[in-house]
């Protein structure tokens, strides 16, 4: 239980999906205007994490893993390299099939969420997320904090950087830099903050 | 027919380049460019990997259903990130080790997704294959610029020769550690876009307040 607490605090501040491997900036950049939106997308990011990283776990170890056919008969076959098309499969199906859901069961969520569902296929955070699964080789219950807290981590750099922007609409930015230019600067500094994070133990 | 080639070619290395005014592919432009060497093989990587979907796509687009075309196209760039892993793993295993999951994360590298999206399921080939190799180029471009300036001045050489004597070597020069972390990346490109924008005032996106001047009574 410590180690597992442990892992979601390193998850969610140390190893921050965005600010600290970079992972989703595109949406992070292109989404952040406006806080309302940015906790929006930071929760589907959340909830879809939350699915496919514990998911694609029980797939590596029944399916993919060397040896983890041996219940079908096959004990000497390695699908390991079939691994990213299973994951982005599984991370599309799963988008998919939470849209779908959502549109029968929580019409006012699937209002509030809908736009933002189809982008996080294509969102490296949570493809970024399996992969790190696999080459740290969390088991099932690791994977699933691993999955949870990092999409939360990610929720909160959005939401931050969408705090900021918000106020930095108003100021006096040199032609050049506007836009884009200050968003990644501003970025950078966010980044640098969360790095004093690193080396925290608990 | 020539002279439209060569602009699909030339035009995303800095009039429409991928990173600084169409903002795709950002995530792996900052991870991997801390030194010279990774950032060229992961240039290599895209710019590959962008030619063939997009070719491939192209030739299959009139034959995609247009419902199920995310996932047609998915298949494809996954295959073939597939195939830049294992070539890498087999041939340079070093450097697949520091890009750890970069690699596989070029199947969600938007640059990919949107080229065959807003290109190639319209333009036939040809012309299809260039552009992504355009615009892979254009990413990897900005990839080796971002990383030249780190690695020289974060550890004072390049493509891992030394070019600044370092104080540690017993050299002069004194490497800004900073420039080998992360942030860095953000501010490099940062200014990266400023500069480009002041040389291309084109580029330069519209303010979403005007800053009044108050006259003094």
């Amino acid at each position: 239980m410590e180690g597992l607490l442990s892992l979601a605090v390193k998850a969610v501040f140390v190893e921050n999906l965005a600010l600290s491997f970079f992972l989703g900036m595109c949406t992070f950049l292109a989404v952040s205007k406006k806080i309302s939106t940015a906790i929006g997308l930071g929760i589907s990011v959340m909830v879809v994490q939350g699915i496919t990283v514990p998911a694609n776990n029980l797939i590596l170890t029944y399916l993919l893993a060397p040896g983890a056919l041996a219940w079908a008969g096959f004990p000497d076959v390695d699908l390991t390299f079939l691994g990213l098309i299973s994951y982005i499969g599984v991370i599309a199906a799963m988008v998919q099939i939470l849209e779908m859901l959502l549109d029968k069961y929580f019409p006012p969520l699937y209002n509030a969420l809908g736009v933002f569902l189809p982008l996080i296929t294509v969102n490296c955070a949570i493809l970024g997320g399996s992969l790190f699964m696999v080459e740290r080789s969390y088991d099932f219950a690791e994977a699933t904090t691993y999955g949870l807290s990092s999409g939360f981590g990610w929720a909160l750099a959005i939401t931050a950087m969408a705090g900021v922007r918000e106020k930095l609409k108003y100021s006096d930015i040199p032609d050049g830099l506007q836009g884009l230019g200050i968003t990644f600067i501003t970025a950078g500094l966010m980044a640098m903050a969360f790095m004093s994070f690193s080396g925290v133990k608990l | 027919m020539a002279q439209t080639y060569r602009s699909q070619l030339v035009d995303p290395l800095v009039d429409n380049n991928p990173i600084t005014l169409q903002v795709l592919g950002i995530c792996s432009a900052l991870a991997v460019t801390s030194s010279m060497q990774v950032a060229f093989v992961m240039a290599l990587a895209v710019t590959m990997v962008t030619g063939f979907s997009s070719l491939f796509i192209s030739m299959l687009r009139n034959q995609i259903p247009s419902s199920i075309r995310i996932i047609v196209q998915m298949v494809i760039i996954a295959s073939l990130v597939i195939l830049v892993d294992q070539l890498l793993k087999a041939y340079a295993y070093e450097i697949s080790k520091t890009l750890s999951v970069f690699v596989g994360l070029i199947i969600t590298n938007c640059i990919v997704m949107g080229r065959a999206e807003a290109f190639a399921m319209k333009n036939p080939p040809v012309a299809s294959f260039i552009d992504g190799v355009g615009n892979g180029l254009g990413y990897g471009l900005l990839l080796l610029v971002v990383g030249f300036f780190r690695e020289l001045f974060g550890a004072g050489s390049l493509f891992g020769v030394t070019i600044l004597e370092t104080v540690n070597n017993g050299g002069w020069y004194v490497p800004n550690g900073m420039l080998l972390l992360p942030p860095s990346a953000f501010f490099v490109i940062g200014l990266l876009i400023w500069g480009i924008r002041t040389w291309k005032p084109a580029q330069v996106e519209e303010r979403e307040y005007k800053i009044q001047t108050v006259e003094a009574h």
